[in-house]
């Protein structure tokens, strides 16, 4: 940057010979250099789904003006972007197409005992009686504010803070505190809420990475990642492999050996996305390992973002470790770590749409409250929500209830999946376990895996995620989520997947 | 590299530039010879020093930009006119140039860990008088009885003019509305994940209230409907989906101050602009429409859109059937679309007749898809708290995108309950409709013929909560520079926040957007106490 205005005489003709043609000789040596870069890193990295086509278009114009060649002879329809055509194409993940085919043909004990159960949504309705309670006793008052029963209209209707109300935020931060033990207390002005854990993610992505940048991120990840990292910001994820010899735990030379890998292909690497309690495996993050991340992202200058939406769901004996705590201890260096949380999980209530954004770094927070214009919350929702949250006897007894029903169906269904001979990896957390099926499916790989799946959806009628559908590197292991169902379900939920699996074998035997 | 980067600045060698970018593109493997050295002599250094040249300039202009940025941000305390933005330049599209900036400087890897390129523009940028005046306002709010010194807002275009109304309807029906829904109690409607793009129950109370407020001229087919929060992401998604990073939209001037962020920012789409002039009452014309239009092909633009607001904000006026007419002949001919921002629409106040985009298209015309709607809540029912935006669309593929997107920016499901309830009260809504069209007249009067008493000229506007004033008069210098030091007297002397024109890219300085429905009938008086103070001196000066 500097050398370039010396140089200027070089150009002008003011300056030797050798130097006018050596020098923009060097130059356009690493120009070109650079150019080739982009150009053999970009095919290679583009796999089947197109989202990847975006970035492109924004680094070289070349695409737009292909594009202008085009519509010169087409005068008949009109175009949408190239990037949203990749968006608005039917869903291909397996995720998408069970979650859909469920709620198309949703099972019923009495209205519809032939539907699709529903085991592909990590939604917990066990406690559905405690909210409709509280809401019921409460809306009213909470919604409309109860000050001499006079209705405070200006601070439902009018326009809102974009990124939460301040009273939001302190319920939020008691609310999250309390949720991890209170072990570590939370800031609200460090906050920014969203609406939804989803565009929270998104928001974050902007902030930490330019478009063609990549995050790590450990697998078998939630496939929503997909869609919320990568759809609208062009940011790629690099899968860490976690394998099942380890418990699907995180180990540093995997994340090493990812880094590096990236880095030769001349992606550059902005940060770590992570989820403790992970999704879909239900294992948790050791403090040890939360340690040992951090020093490999400070080694490496890179963000952490940290998705703790299920923190409050644990049904182990696990403790769970919130990053935010780690940084209370170790006091420095927090700008890298941006936490991820949400009502969607711990509180049930994923309708409401309220995600958070917990930071320290004052650059992001800064950029996401702005982008919060895109994506904030429902001023009567909030509302109803400082009351909820600041309702610590509520809070506290919902938890408490919570955390015995989900314990007691995740033992039920983990015995029932035992008596199958199906065995789940070791979890302390979520609303799901992780299934290890890989006896029963056909072949050893992904194409055997996606038939079982076709199979529980389509003969046995439940449907569950597919490994693959997580990018999980070994083949076999489905996601169940059991707390969209009852107890009595189960034993039918059972009953289902055998019949689905006995399918296969006769298939498979017969073959 | 970017052609769009190099055409920018001087348009005389644009050119002459164009080619010679365009052609490195594609000469770039053929020359690899020159460098490895079987190239002659002459090309050897002629060419490499050319490629040079335009490399400097690139690097040339990137400096200049940040030192833009640094001048900005200290002196984001007093808001100096931020350049020029006359003459048709619109910004750069800051993603793609903060992006490569990004690239070649973090070689040193130490230090404090750095957010994105593309949001430091985001977050170092110094807002427009537009964001300034509305956070001074904000942070000093007027109240008659607690802070009488307090500024007054007449900058946020918001009507608290039927407020009462809603409030009562919410007191009586709230609690049913949310929790019965008729007759059973159904929480697992409200907690549970619901369509990210919306419940189908309040799609068609939503399509049901946009036909409704357009006096049903109109009916709007509810599986047409996607949801957002908020009209600000309908068009932050349509812009998404209609256009790629690069690409631009045509958009008359002046126009919301909001557009800059909600087109540009995330999506990398550019703003053109197409003047409208006083003389014609600010209304849009075609022939600046292809002005414009060509202009930005030259520039290696390609234009995907135009972006309309109907009723116009900050304007006031309304889109004629005729124009509308020609305007989809214009976007049909270049195959481009067109977004129409009718968020206004129910709240019109003149007697002039407020036509949808949405009238114009036959059942069967193939130029349906190229017509994208954006409406909301915000405005017509007054409850921009509750962010509610629409977009409705012909386009299928348009759909399918917008859907998933709205994964991004949904409805809170309590919320959407409510106003199905609210929505689908006809009595209530017709009423609502009646009242606010009465108050916003008679505001509008009252407002208009207090700024004519101190010698302010309004434009005859027909719909919206504001009225466009010329008080080019008034100022010291006919520029934007003495447009903001008037801005800056309304607000710090007379301590009113109101909207310069500079902040929503009008082409001729002095004019302001008053907002009207914030205020009581009584406030009236004191803002044209306040106004003539500071008019006074003004007039003195001259």
């Amino acid at each position: 940057m500097r050398l370039i205005v010396p140089l200027q005489s070089v150009v002008q003709g003011r300056g030797g010979l050798i130097f006018g043609s050596l020098i923009p000789c060097a130059l356009f040596y690493f120009l070109q250099l650079y150019l080739k870069r982009h150009r053999s890193h970009n095919p290679q990295s583009s796999p089947p789904s197109p989202t990847l086509s975006s970035p492109k278009l924004a680094e070289l114009t070349r695409t737009s003006s292909r594009s202008n060649l085009f519509s010169r002879g087409s005068n008949g329809q009109v175009r949408i972007s190239s990037r949203a055509i990749s968006i608005a194409k039917p869903n291909d993940s397996p995720y998408y197409i069970g979650l859909e085919k469920a709620s198309e043909d949703p099972f019923d004990r009495f209205g519809n005992p032939d539907g699709v159960i529903q085991l592909g949504l990590s939604e917990n309705r066990l406690c559905f009686d405690l909210i409709e309670k509280w809401i019921l006793e409460n809306l009213k008052d909470s919604m409309m504010g109860s000050d001499d029963g006079d209705l405070n209209i200006n601070g439902i209707a009018t326009y809102q803070p974009f990124d939460g109300t301040l009273e939001l935020k302190l319920a939020m931060a008691g609310f999250m505190s309390h949720i991890m033990g209170g072990a570590v207390s939370f800031e609200p002005s460090q906050m920014v809420l969203t609406a939804g854990a989803t565009p929270a993610i998104e928001t974050l992505c902007f902030c930490l990475a330019d478009q063609g940048n990549a995050f790590l991120v450990p697998t078998p990840y939630y496939p929503g990642f997909d869609r919320d990292v990568k759809f609208r910001t062009g940011v790629e994820l690099i899968p860490v492999h976690c394998r099942s010899t380890d418990n699907f735990t995180l180990s540093i030379t995997a994340l090493d050996q990812a880094f590096n890998q990236t880095r030769k292909h001349g992606t550059k690497i902005r940060g770590i996305l992570l989820s403790n309690p992970a999704n879909p495996v239900g294992n948790l993050l050791s403090r040890e390992m939360l340690h040992a991340i951090l020093d490999f992202a400070r080694e490496k200058n890179i963000h952490i973002i940290s998705d703790e939406i299920f923190a409050g769901s644990i049904y182990g004996d696990e403790e769970f470790v919130s990053m935010a705590e780690v940084l209370d201890s170790e006091g420095f260096d927090k700008d890298r770590v941006h936490i991820v949380y949400g009502l969607s999980k711990d509180l049930s209530l994923p309708g409401f749409r309220v995600g958070v954004i917990y930071s320290f770094n004052e650059n992001v927070l800064a950029a996401a409250r702005k982008l919060t214009r895109f994506s904030s919350v429902s001023a009567p929702t909030q509302r109803i929500l400082v009351s909820m949250l600041s309702d610590t006897r509520f809070i506290e007894e919902y938890i408490k209830t919570t955390k015995r029903r989900v314990r007691n169906m995740y033992d039920l269904f983990v015995a029932g999946l035992k008596k199958l001979n199906i065995r789940c990896a070791d979890s302390s957390a979520g609303l799901y376990c992780w299934a290890d099926m890989s006896k029963l499916i056909s072949s050893y790989s992904e194409k055997g895996e996606l038939e079982l799946w076709d199979k529980l959806l389509n003969v046995g009628k439940i449907n569950v995620t597919p490994g693959s559908a997580c990018h999980c590197i070994e083949p076999g292991w489905f996601r169940c989520c059991f707390t969209t169902i009852v107890e009595e379900d189960i034993p039918v939920v059972m009953e289902r997947i055998q019949k689905a699996v006995k399918s296969t074998t006769i298939l498979s035997n017969s073959s | 590299m970017t052609q769009a980067l190099y055409s920018r600045t001087r348009s005389p060698e644009t050119e002459k530039e164009k080619g010679g970018g365009g052609a490195a593109m594609r000469v770039i493997v053929p020359l690899q010879g020159v460098v490895q050295g079987r190239g002659g002599l002459v090309l050897g250094s002629v060419i490499p020093c050319a490629l040079f040249y335009v490399l400097q300039f690139y690097l040339k202009r990137h400096r200049k930009d940040t030192d833009e940025q640094n001048n900005s941000d200290s002196s984001s305390q007093n808001p100096t006119p931020r350049s020029s933005s006359y003459g048709n330049l619109s910004e750069l599209p800051g993603l793609t140039r903060n992006w490569s900036r990004g690239l070649s400087s973090p070689r040193n890897l130490r230090g404090p860990v750095s957010v994105s390129g593309r949001v430091s523009g985001i977050v170092k940028g110094a807002d427009s008088p537009y964001y300034v005046g509305l956070r001074r306002a904000k942070e000093d709010p007027y109240d008659e009885l607690s802070n009488p010194n307090g500024i007054i807002q007449l900058g946020l275009a918001e009507n608290k003019l039927s407020l009462d109304l809603v409030e009562h309807w919410l007191a009586d029906n709230a609690e049913q509305a949310i929790l019965r829904n008729g007759k059973e109690l159904s929480i697992s409607r409200i907690a549970t994940y619901q369509p990210f793009d919306g419940l189908m129950e309040f799609k068609v109370a939503v399509a049901g209230f946009m036909s409704q407020v357009m006096e049903k001229a109109v009916s709007f087919n509810p599986s047409q409907v996607v949801l957002t929060a908020g009209a600000t992401p309908a068009i932050e998604i349509l812009s998404f989906c209609l256009a790629d990073a690069g690409n631009a939209f045509l958009v008359p001037t002046p126009y919301y101050p909001g557009y800059d962020r909600d087109i540009k920012w995330r999506t990398g789409v550019e703003i053109i602009h197409v003047p409208c002039r006083s003389a014609d009452n600010f209304n849009l014309s075609i022939t600046a429409l292809d002005r414009a239009f060509d202009q930005a092909k030259k520039r290696g633009l390609k234009v995907r859109g135009i972006m309309l607001s109907n009723p116009s904000n900050p304007v006031g006026n309304l889109i004629s059937r005729e124009t509308l007419y020609i305007l989809l002949d214009f976007a049909r001919e270049k195959n481009i679309h067109i977004v129409s921002n009718e968020l206004l629409a129910g709240s019109t106040h003149g007697n002039e007749e407020f036509v949808s985009m949405a009238e114009l298209l036959d059942p069967d015309d193939f130029d349906r898809k190229r017509v994208h709607i954006v409406y909301g809540l915000s405005k017509d029912l007054s409850i921009p708290g509750f962010r509610v935006g629409v977009i409705y669309s012909h386009n299928e593929e348009v759909l399918a995108a917008a859907k998933k997107l709205a994964r991004f920016s949904s409805v809170s499901a309590p919320t959407q309950c409510l106003l199905t309830s609210m929505l689908t009260d006809a009595k209530f809504v017709q009423t609502l409709i009646t009242i606010n069209r009465e108050r916003l007249q008679s505001m509008y009067a009252q407002f208009v013929a207090g700024l004519k008493k101190l010698g302010i000229k309004c434009i005859k506007s027909s719909g919206g909560f504001y009225c466009w004033a010329d008080m080019s008069g008034l100022i010291r210098s006919y520029s934007e520079k003495g447009e903001l030091e008037l801005w800056d007297k309304l607000l710090n002397i007379a301590k009113v926040n109101v909207t310069p024109g500079s902040a929503c890219h009008c082409i001729e300085p002095g004019w302001f957007r008053f907002c009207f429905t914030t205020l009581t009938e009584k406030d009236i008086p004191i803002v044209m106490d306040r106004i003539q103070r500071v008019s006074e001196t003004c007039k003195l000066n001259r």
